[in-house]
């Protein structure tokens, strides 16, 4: 009984160009309430960008209130906004 | 990260104290100034610096006792009225006594509250009787400031860790099992004593989005304190008095006629005009919401377009940055101007919350429960309407009790095969190879729940929800399914919230009378004081299900008139007045 890989649009954008994960912050990371963020790695290993991972967001705002460099911006889940 | 470790570490410490939203860290606060030698850990599943309800602020103090606007009777009359009567005074007068105290301590943490031009708070009207909203015109900092206290205190903070069932022995408290939700070990961490802090059952029903996250609640507030309260043998009262809010449609939020109402705006069916006399939050109040919907003169709505431009420059100002700021997102989407437009409200799915009703585990005016060593507070503890400054003020009762309680006690023997038999329920999802994911068990939970508890609640359809839950809880325990420690984490809230089901229908079933307006509205039976004017206590029963048992409500201290113990029931506004 294999799992669908069912496709949904998450809220929560990361600017790839602002974003610093690459030289290790984790702030939207740490700070969400869901825990639905997670840094994407490189071949290496190594941090690249953060991105939602989970789709299971209460739109709080706290990721994008302490960026570091405004690489977050919330936006409402799809189906309520 | 995420991956599914072995492992399991015990710790030992003094006072262990399980969320650090609100309540929780107040605790913390109080014990070790108290007492500091003691080890005190705070632990949440979330991160203390931004958890809970308060992660990103709050507009106002919706219920503060002030010298000068309001006397601790007064305030204990006004809950006991709103609370339709079911309430031991004993535990609301000492708050009122003493959270004028808590206020001015948050001051001191850098809180700022509304001052008039003399320099005394600037307290606003909002309830029935009285006056207790409090502004807070720095209110996005009040969370950042609670934590420099915590760091200061040197209080021993343990984050990403969920508890999921507490320890006894001896009769007592003996400690809590936690899960690390991104690896799955678990810690075991021995206690004298335990306060529980976990904040409502936001997860109850399910929002009419059908978005599982899009709750009035914080929504990592999955109802695990009230599962492990019950679990452990704890009393838990008045459950069947749901949380039920007048919340924007489809964003869930507060509508904040708190922080509108003392400025002009007010709550408005279709035509503009306001149909009861009070926007504080009771389960009368969503009695005549509900009506006036079901009279089709809804929808209902917050109403500010008649106001002028600086008034709801302020009201917008402070709805978008405190609270929850993605409402200004939410309008803008929506193309919504308070200026021009209504702001259209809805019912929301139900909870359990003392915080704003009543349900809750039973705690008596020094936030102990019915088990010793263990203390509830906030919006879990079943002292009615206790909102933020309650949420401070009995997390603080909690710290100061189980410093006193901690002297005399050691550890409590407990028995390891309920840790061995806890890591056996916990995994079950992460030994099979594919099955349900606890998102489809929750959203199936929740969708019976608004199915079949949401008030008026009907016997006939309640006895279904038990069937469809007892069917749903087989398919969790023998079929879900996980493949990482994040899912997991859901997979545990999913158990939770299914206990949480059963206990909702099960208290309602056990009251057979109509109380709290539409929180206990049971359309079968009218109100009856005298079978019911009692709280009722739900236990885990010997055969693993709820039982049940009525509680005589403490004598009063503070007398009710026989005219003014329905004042909450007569809201409705007589004649309508049209909008100016
Ligand atoms: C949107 C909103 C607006 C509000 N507005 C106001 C207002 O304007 N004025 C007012 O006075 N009151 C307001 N309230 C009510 C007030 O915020 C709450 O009553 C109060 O903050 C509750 O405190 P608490 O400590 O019980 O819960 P919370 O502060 O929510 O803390 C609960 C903590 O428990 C943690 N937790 C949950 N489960 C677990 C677990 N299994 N293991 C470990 N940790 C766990 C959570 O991560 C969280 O940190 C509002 C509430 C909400 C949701």
């Amino acid at each position: 009984m294999p799992l669908a890989q069912t496709s949904t649009i998450v809220p929560v954008v990361i600017d790839d160009a602002l974003c610093i994960a690459d030289k290790g912050c984790t702030v939207c990371v740490d700070v969400c309430p869901l825990d639905v963020l997670r840094i994407v790695e490189g071949p290496d290993g190594s941090p690249v960008t953060a991105h939602m991972k989970y789709d299971e967001c209460w739109y709080c705002m706290p990721c994008e209130a302490d960026c570091p460099t405004g690489a977050v911006t919330v936006n409402l889940p799809f189906l309520l906004k | 990260m995420d991956e599914i470790l072995d492992g399991t570490t015990q710790i030992d410490c003094d006072i262990l104290i399980i969320g650090g939203g609100t309540a929780g860290p107040m605790a913390a606060l109080k014990a070790k100034r108290k007492n500091p030698k003691a080890n005190v850990i705070l632990l949440d599943k979330a991160n203390v610096k931004r958890s809970g309800a308060i992660s990103m602020g709050m507009d106002g103090l919706n219920n503060s006792v002030i010298p000068g606007y309001a006397t601790p009777e007064q305030y204990t009359k006004e809950i006991t009225i709103a609370n339709d009567g079911i309430v031991d005074q004993k535990a609301v007068y000492r708050y009122a006594e003493e959270c004028y105290g808590i206020i001015q301590e948050l001051d001191e943490f850098g809180i700022r509250f509304q001052k008039d031009q003399n320099g005394e708070y600037d307290v606003k009207k909002v309830h029935h009787i009285g006056t207790y909203v409090l502004p807070m015109p720095n209110g996005d900092t009040v969370k950042k400031a609670l934590y420099r206290q915590l760091r200061k205190a040197r209080i021993n903070i343990i984050n990403r860790y969920m508890a999921t069932r507490l320890l006894t022995g001896e009769g007592r408290i003996a400690g809590a099992i936690c899960v690390n939700t991104r690896t799955a070990e678990f810690l075991v961490v021995r206690a004298k004593a335990v306060v529980m802090s976990l904040g409502a059952a936001g997860r109850l029903g399910l929002p009419a989005s059908g978005y599982l996250y899009g709750t009035y609640e914080n929504a990592s507030n999955s109802g695990e304190g009230y599962s492990m309260a019950y679990h452990a043998g704890a009393g838990l009262a008045n459950l069947e008095c749901f949380q039920i809010n007048p919340l924007i449609k489809d964003y869930n939020g507060p509508a904040c006629a708190y922080v509108a109402g003392p400025l002009g705006g007010y709550t408005s069916n279709a035509q503009g005009e306001r149909f009861i006399e009070c926007d504080y939050w009771s389960g009368q109040m969503m009695q005549e919401f509900y009506d006036e919907l079901q009279g089709g003169k809804g929808p209902v709505y917050l109403k500010l377009n008649h106001l002028a431009e600086e008034t709801v420059a302020e009201i917008e100002r402070v709805l978008h940055i405190v609270e929850r700021p993605t409402r200004g997102h939410f309008h803008r989407g929506r193309n919504t101007d308070y200026r021009k437009d209504m702001i259209e409200m809805h019912i929301s799915e139900i909870g359990f919350c003392s915080g704003h009703s009543a349900s809750g585990v039973f705690v008596d005016e020094r936030a102990r429960t019915t088990i010793d060593g263990l203390y509830a507070a906030g919006d879990m503890a079943n002292v009615p309407h206790n909102y933020m400054l309650g949420a401070f003020t009995n997390g603080a009762f909690a710290g100061l009790d189980a410093v006193d309680f901690i002297k005399d006690v050691d550890f409590a023997d407990f028995d390891m095969g309920d840790v061995d038999a806890e890591r056996t329920r916990v995994l079950a999802p992460t030994k099979r190879d594919d099955g349900i994911p606890p998102n489809q068990i929750e959203y199936k939970t929740r969708r019976f729940v608004n199915d079949y508890l949401q008030p008026p609640k009907v016997t006939a359809k309640m006895e279904l929800a038990q069937r469809r839950f007892e069917e749903v809880r087989h398919d969790m325990e023998t079929e879900m399914y996980v493949r990482d420690s994040h899912e997991l984490m859901r997979s545990l809230e999913a158990s939770a919230i299914m206990d949480c089901a059963d206990m909702a229908a099960a208290a309602s079933l056990y009251r057979t009378e109509s109380r709290w307006g539409l929180y206990h509205n049971r359309v079968e039976y009218e109100r009856d004081d005298e079978n019911w004017f009692c709280h009722t206590i739900l236990t885990k029963g010997d055969d693993g299900k709820p039982a049940h048992a009525k509680k005589a409500v403490d004598d009063y201290i503070v007398e009710i008139d026989e005219d003014e113990k329905d004042a909450y029931n007569n809201q409705r506004v007589t004649s309508t007045v049209a909008a100016e």
